[in-house]
C-alpha cells in the first residue's frame, strides 16, 4: 500500500518522511521538494507525474541514493541511507537499487551480455553463475538471442529492454525508472512499459516510475502528483484512465 | 581479471588515437634511448676510468709532448706502482671516415697499469716478438673484419708515411663498457722512424697507477711539483676528470640530453593528458552509470588511470626496444661513438619515466572521473 500522508507505522519497504531538497543558486534558494512523505511497500508500482521542474526526478535521485537530501530522512529495507557515507551508498545502491534512465545508458562498447553483466563484476559470483545470471535476465526481457549484439546493432526499445536485464539482474530491492519510454516510439515504449508491468505481476518487483506520459502512468498501481516540490495528489492511475 | 575487458575494450575503442598516443611514447622513448646512448658514448672514459690511475700530460696542452725520460722519474717516486706511456698516432685506414683511436703504446708496462684488458698469452707473446705488430679491439676487429695474422696499412698524419701493421693479437674488455675500439702500436716503432732529434724519444702522455686511490689528490700535486720550472711542466689529473674534461671539449652533452629530454617529457605530459581529458569527457556518462549501479570512486579512479598507464606502458616499452635494437647492430656513426650501447638499467629507468608520465597524465582527468557526481553527470547528457 502506497501513503503520502506520513501515517504509515514505519515498516514499508520505502519510508520516506519530510524529506526536502534545496538548491541554491547565488543567494538564491530553491526549494525543489519540500516536507514529503512517502510510504512503498513491497509489490507496489508508484508512477509520479507532474510538470517540469516539479522534483520528480530529484525524488527518484534520492530514493536511489545518488543525491543526499537537504532534510528529511529515507529508509529502505531498515537501512537509514541519508546516513551513510559515499562509499556505503555506492555500495548499497550495489545491492538494492536497479536504475532504467531515459536514454538506455548501455556501454557502446560492450554487447548486451557484457553490459547486463556489468553489475555482476561488483559481486563475488563465479564466472558460471554471473553467466546464469545474465541469461536468466535477457530471456525475461526476450532478448536471448541478442546476447551477443552491441548496443548500436540494437533498436531503441530493444536497447532499452537491455537497460531494463541490467537494472535486474542483481534482483534489487526495488526498480527506479526515469522516463523510460521518453526516447522510444510508441510501439517500443508499450513493450518496454509491459515488460515493467510482467516485473510487477510476475516476479514481484517494486516499481517507482517517473514520467511524463498519462499511458505510462496508467500501468502503475498508483500514481502520484508531484508540484512544486510537494506530492499534492495521489490516485490509483486507473481512477485517472 | 574479470575488469580487464573493460580495460581491454576501451583501449580499442578509438583505434586511431590509442595509435598515436602510444606512437608519441614510443617515439619519444626511442629518443630517450637515443640520447642515453650518445650521452654514455660520449662520458665512457668517465665510466671506466680506473680510480688509481693519473694521467700526466703537458701543461701547455695535450697535444704537446712530454720527453721519454720522465718515466724514469715518475717511477721514482713513492706511492706510484706502474708508469706506461701513450701517444696518439692519428693514421688513416683506407678512409679518413674510419675513425678509431690509434694508441702508441708501451707494451713493457701496459698492462700493468690497464689489467682490465683480456689478451691471449699467445698473442700478446707475438705482439712483444715483432715490433711492427699491433693488437686491435674485439669491437675494432669485428668492425672491419680483421683477423690475428692480416696486414694492416695505415697512412700517417702526425706521424708521415705509410705504415704497414701486422694484426698479431685481438684483446676484450672485462666489462661491457671497457672499450674494445682501439689499436695498440709498439712504442719503439714509431719512435725509431721519428728523424728529427727534437721529436724522439717523446711521448704523448702518461699514465700511473697509484698504490692507492685515497692519494690521488696527493701524488697529482707531487708529480706536477716534481716537474715545475721545467721545459716540459705537467699538469696531472685523475683518469675520471681527464676523460669528463675531454668529453666537455664536445661541449655541455648532459646539460643538452636533459633539456631535450626535459621538453620531450612536458610534451609527453601535456599530449596524454589532454588524449586523456578528452577520454574522460567523451565517457561522462557511461562514468555515471558505472557509478550508479555500484562503481566506487576508487574503481573508476584506477579505470581512468589504467587506460593511461598501459599507452604509457605499451608506448615506452616499444620506445625502449627499437632503442635497444638499434644498438644491436653496432655503432652506426662509423667509430665515433664506439661504446654504443643501452645498459639494461637505463632501459629500466625508460620504462620508468614512461609509467611516470602515464601516471601524471592520467592522474587529474581520473580524479576528475572519480569525483564526477551522478546527478550532474546524467543531467549533462
Amino acid at each position: 500500500m502506497v501513503r503520502v500522508d506520513g501515517g504509515g507505522d514505519g515498516t514499508s519497504l520505502v519510508t520516506v518522511r519530510n524529506l526536502g531538497k534545496t538548491y541554491r543558486r547565488g543567494s538564491e534558494e530553491i526549494h525543489v521538494l519540500q516536507g514529503l512523505n512517502l510510504d512503498v511497500d513491497p509489490g507496489d508500482f508508484v508512477a509520479f507525474m507532474g510538470p517540469s521542474g516539479s522534483g520528480k526526478t530529484t525524488l527518484l535521485n534520492l530514493l536511489g541514493g545518488l543525491d543526499v537530501p537537504t532534510t528529511g530522512s529515507i529508509r529502505v529495507a531498515g537501512d537509514e541511507i541519508t546516513s551513510m557515507s559515499a562509499g556505503k551508498l555506492t555500495a548499497w545502491r550495489a545491492r538494492h537499487v536497479g536504475f532504467v534512465f531515459q536514454m538506455f545508458n548501455l556501454l557502446p562498447v560492450l554487447t548486451a551480455y557484457q553490459n547486463v553483466e556489468l553489475p555482476l563484476l561488483l559481486t563475488r559470483l563465479s564466472r558460471r553463475e554471473r553467466r546464469e545470471h545474465v541469461e536468466t535476465a535477457l530471456a525475461v526481457v526476450g532478448l536471448a538471442d541478442r546476447m551477443h549484439h552491441y548496443p548500436r546493432e540494437l533498436s531503441g526499445g530493444q536497447e532499452q529492454r537491455v537497460a531494463i536485464a541490467r537494472a535486474v539482474v542483481t534482483d534489487p530491492t526495488f526498480l527506479l525508472c526515469d522516463e523510460p519510454t521518453g526516447d522510444l516510439d510508441r510501439r517500443s515504449a508499450d513493450e518496454v512499459l509491459e515488460m515493467i508491468a510482467q516485473l510487477v505481476s510476475e516476479y514481484r518487483k517494486t516499481v517507482l516510475l517517473v514520467t511524463h506520459d498519462p499511458r505510462a502512468a496508467e500501468r502503475a498501481h498508483v500514481l502520484l502528483h508531484l508540484d512544486k516540490g510537494v506530492l499534492v495528489e495521489a490516485q490509483r492511475a486507473d481512477l485517472v484512465r | 581479471m574479470k575488469y580487464l575487458r573493460l580495460l581491454r575494450v576501451n583501449l580499442f575503442r578509438k583505434k586511431v588515437r590509442t595509435l598515436l598516443t602510444l606512437g608519441s611514447f614510443a617515439v619519444a622513448m626511442f629518443l630517450f634511448g637515443l640520447l642515453v646512448i650518445i650521452r654514455l658514448a660520449f662520458n665512457q672514459g668517465v665510466e671506466v676510468a680506473g680510480a688509481d690511475r693519473l694521467i700526466v700530460t703537458n701543461r701547455m696542452s695535450l697535444i704537446q709532448p712530454l720527453p721519454l725520460s720522465y718515466d724514469q722519474r715518475l717511477s721514482a717516486m713513492s706511492g706510484i706502482r706502474d708508469v706506461t706511456h701513450v701517444s696518439w698516432f692519428g693514421g688513416v685506414y683506407q678512409d679518413e671516415r674510419n675513425f678509431f683511436p690509434q694508441f702508441v703504446i708501451d707494451p713493457s708496462t701496459w698492462r700493468q697499469v690497464y689489467g682490465e684488458y683480456r689478451i691471449p698469452a699467445d698473442q700478446w707473446k707475438a705482439f712483444l716478438g715483432d715490433r711492427q705488430g699491433v693488437i686491435a679491439g674485439r669491437g675494432l676487429a669485428a668492425r672491419f673484419g680483421w683477423t690475428v695474422g692480416d696486414r694492416i696499412p695505415i697512412r700517417g698524419t702526425i706521424y708521415p708515411g705509410s705504415w704497414e701493421f701486422n694484426l698479431r693479437g685481438i684483446y676484450d674488455g672485462s666489462k661491457d663498457t671497457d672499450d674494445t675500439s682501439q689499436l695498440w702500436i709498439h712504442y719503439n716503432y714509431i719512435n725509431e722512424s721519428r728523424t728529427t732529434r727534437y721529436a724522439r724519444n717523446m711521448v704523448g702522455w702518461y699514465v700511473v697507477r697509484l698504490d692507492s686511490p685515497d692519494r690521488a689528490v696527493t701524488m697529482a700535486k707531487q708529480i706536477d711539483g716534481a716537474f715545475a720550472n721545467s721545459p716540459w711542466e705537467t699538469k696531472t689529473d685523475t683518469e675520471k676528470a681527464f676523460a669528463a674534461g675531454f668529453a666537455k671539449q664536445m661541449g655541455n652533452i648532459e646539460f643538452l640530453i636533459l633539456s631535450i629530454g626535459g621538453v620531450v617529457f612536458f610534451t609527453l605530459l601535456l599530449v596524454t593528458g589532454n588524449t586523456m581529458a578528452i577520454t574522460v569527457r567523451e565517457r561522462t556518462a557511461e562514468l555515471a552509470i558505472l557509478k550508479a549501479i555500484g562503481y566506487s570512486e576508487r574503481f573508476v579512479l584506477l579505470y581512468v588511470m589504467a587506460e593511461s598507464v598501459v599507452i604509457a606502458l605499451a608506448g615506452g616499452l616499444m620506445g625502449v626496444a627499437l632503442a635497444k635494437l638499434l644498438t644491436l647492430g653496432g655503432d652506426p656513426t662509423h667509430g665515433l661513438l664506439p661504446l654504443f650501447y643501452l645498459p639494461a638499467a637505463d632501459m629500466a629507468l625508460g620504462i620508468g619515466l614512461a609509467l611516470a608520465v602515464g601516471v601524471l597524465a592520467g592522474l587529474l582527468p581520473a580524479l576528475a572521473a572519480s569525483r564526477l557526481k551522478v546527478v550532474d553527470a546524467l543531467r549533462r547528457i
